[in-house]
């Protein structure tokens, strides 16, 4: 009795050291969770990917891929909250709300782990820094440009935006705008709206064929307006004569691409986006300082710098074309 | 009354005469026939659901449901040619009349047996049809490279210069001009909106009449919304977002009376033709999209206006004797 009492205590002194020395080998690998909006939805997954290539280069870092089921901010909060039980190193999340996850990742920053979002943002107590996927400059020159690749002598191009009002197109067309004297012999002729509306922007889109016999390409920085133009272009029988391109997705973009309609577009790379956040995440856990002006490396993706909301853009739109559809379609 | 529908119906093909002229002399292209089969072709979705629109109102009602209609048949054929690429295109087209018909009736039980004001009945099916979609897709689209060749071919097919779309639209006209100026069923239509009282002593069953008018109307929606998707190649949850004002509009200015009774399918047609005209007009004219914005409004007004003037013709009052006695 006495002797079983006496191994059993002595396993389960074994099994407690065994524990520590597993806890104690965890700590050393650092623990990211990268916290999306809702799980299942292909842009996530790929940025798990991302974030998972970048795991590899780091090494000693391990990803928790994690969200709730639906796009909530509670959902997120509940997240949140257990994270911050399990004791991870740090939390890099794509915020449902900026505002009403702050309180719970406040928390978090106050037990030592590392906040920063990306893609949507927290507000800017709820985080160490933000990490943008773009910015309007970036974007503005990106859809110039996407149009002026093709078109080596130059030529008319038009641009269909969303609605007259729409506070994202209208910022990255005044930048595109001012970006055009970079690019000689691109000739913007009109910018018109098609309001997000498939059939107004078919019609806008069959507008400017009329009205612009030598036009390129139409420039559609919106995802309504850029199929819409392609199905314009398609139906008039001018594949090859304009390029439409712009800002889409690739699960929606393959059919144009397909057809040629669309020679190019952009829109950023959700793998980019989850390797570039896991490198920020995991270099301000190692002390690098968030601040506004500082600069933090981001592996292949080069480096960014804090602006005084401590918001960073992480590079140019991401390209698509016929080379690389088939492998993206798929994700989103 | 005949005479004055026709006179109506001729100031608002002399209100169109005008305005082309008025737009070939900011761009004289636009008055060429290619681009006039454009204009009709890209105005044939709004002249099918303006027909519709027209008999609901004929007798007394209004259908708000009809884009939402439009853009739930168009997901769910869509979904069904996504699952079955080799489903011939009869039974795809079946299919967009029969769902449609269907989520018609549903508005028109409800007004016919509930007896809710058909305002009501239709905002609220609106939001549940858009809603219905968001829960059958989570918010996806369905993309052009998905569907099948067949399944975009049927509108852009040109048959004897004319896209199939055009000619499905000339059908209806024709149809529905039969089925209401020749049919005990059309009639019904009229003397349901125009006199519910006399029409209940008339023997005609005005809620049942009213349920049939909801299903020719949810019908042409449904054959719309597969007509719709296949010719833009996408469905989404928004498609046709806010249509069901520029099918009111239609009317409204091809004459139907909002107050019921008084309306024809060439009014209709040429209501739809009026706004088709002007929404292919504005974008190669030049003018700030705000402004385009205030014209259709103003086209709207102007109607409104003209059809308050040309008021219902008073009732004749046939037992002069009769009436002096009570």
């Amino acid at each position: 009795m006495k002797r079983r009492t006496i191994t059993s205590l002595a396993a389960g002194l074994g099994l407690a050291a065994g524990l520590m020395s597993s806890t104690a080998m965890a700590q050393d690998n650092m623990r990211i969770a990268l916290v999306v909006k809702a799980l299942g939805i292909g842009f996530f997954e790929a940025a798990a990917e991302g974030a998972e290539e970048a795991a590899a280069e780091l090494g000693n870092v391990e990803i928790i891929y994690t969200g709730p089921t639906d796009t909530t901010a509670e959902g997120q909060i509940e997240v949140v909250n257990s994270l911050i039980a399990q004791g991870v190193d740090a939390i890099a999340i794509s915020a449902n709300d900026p505002d009403a996850l702050v309180p719970a990742l406040k928390r978090a920053m106050d037990r030592g782990i590392t906040v920063i979002s990306w893609d949507s943002g927290v507000a800017e107590g709820g985080r160490q820094m933000h990490l943008n996927p773009s910015s309007t400059e970036l974007i503005g020159n990106t859809i110039i440009k996407l149009a002026a690749d093709h078109m080596p002598d130059g030529g008319d191009v038009a641009i269909l935006s969303a609605t007259a009002t729409a506070t994202n197109q209208n910022a990255w067309i005044e930048a595109a705008e001012g970006f055009l004297p970079n690019y000689e012999g691109v000739n913007l002729v009109a910018t018109v709206y098609g309001d997000d509306l498939s059939d107004k922007s078919y019609r806008e889109a069959q507008g400017l064929m009329a009205s612009y016999p030598d036009l390129k390409a139409i420039i559609a920085p919106t995802t309504v307006g850029i199929l819409a133009s392609c199905q314009a272009v398609t139906d008039a029988g001018k594949i090859g004569e304009i390029n439409v391109t712009g800002l889409g997705l690739p699960s929606e973009m393959a059919g144009c691409v397909d057809s040629g309609a669309t020679k190019s577009f952009a829109i950023w790379n959700p793998i980019d986006l989850g390797y570039s956040a896991t490198m920020l995440a995991h270099a301000i856990a190692n002390g690098a300082e968030a601040a506004s002006g500082a600069e933090i490396p981001m592996g292949r993706m080069g480096s960014v710098t804090l602006d005084d909301t401590n918001s960073a853009a992480m590079s140019d739109p991401f390209t698509y074309d016929s080379s690389n559809i088939d492998q993206f379609k798929s994700i989103f | 009354m005949k005479r004055i529908l026709a006179s109506r119906e001729l100031l608002l093909l002399v209100a169109i005469g005008l305005l082309l002229g008025l737009i070939s002399l900011r761009f004289p292209a636009f008055i060429a026939p290619s681009k006039l089969v454009d204009v009709f072709n890209d105005t044939s979705p709004l002249i099918l659901l303006a027909i519709g629109q027209m008999i609901v109102i004929l007798t007394k009602c209004i259908d708000l449901s009809v884009a939402a209609n439009l853009a739930l048949t168009g997901m769910v054929v869509s979904l069904i040619n996504l699952a079955a690429p080799g489903l011939p295109i009869t039974v795809i087209l079946a299919v967009a009349i029969g769902f449609g018909a269907l989520l018609g009736m549903f508005n028109g039980i409800l007004v016919w047996k509930l007896a809710i004001p058909p305002i009501v009945v239709t905002l609220g099916t609106m939001t549940i049809f858009r809603g219905v979609i968001f829960l059958l897709t989570d918010g996806k689209w369905v993309n052009s490279h998905e569907m099948s060749d067949a399944f975009k071919a049927v509108p852009r097919t040109v048959i004897a210069g004319l896209p199939v779309l055009s000619w499905i639209a000339i059908a209806a006209v024709i149809l529905f001009t039969v089925v209401m100026t020749r049919t005990s069923l059309g009639r019904a239509f009229y003397a349901a909106g125009g006199n519910p009282h006399a029409a209940t002593y008339a023997g005609i069953n005005v809620g049942r009449t009213q349920f049939w008018a909801f299903t020719i109307s949810g019908a042409l929606a449904g054959l719309t919304g597969y007509l719709w998707v296949s010719r833009f190649a996408v469905a989404y949850v928004d498609v046709a977002g806010g249509f069901e004002l520029t099918v009111v509009a239609a009317c409204v200015i091809g004459g139907v009376s909002i107050m019921g009774g008084i309306g024809s399918v060439p009014g209709a047609l040429l209501g739809a033709l009026f706004l088709g005209i002007i929404a292919n007009a504005l974008p190669v004219v030049n003018i700030s999209p705000f402004w385009q914005m205030a014209i259709s409004g103003g086209a709207i007004i102007i109607a409104v206006v003209l059809n308050a003037q040309a008021n219902r013709t008073p009732g004749r009052i046939i037992l002069k004797r009769a009436e002096h006695a009570t």
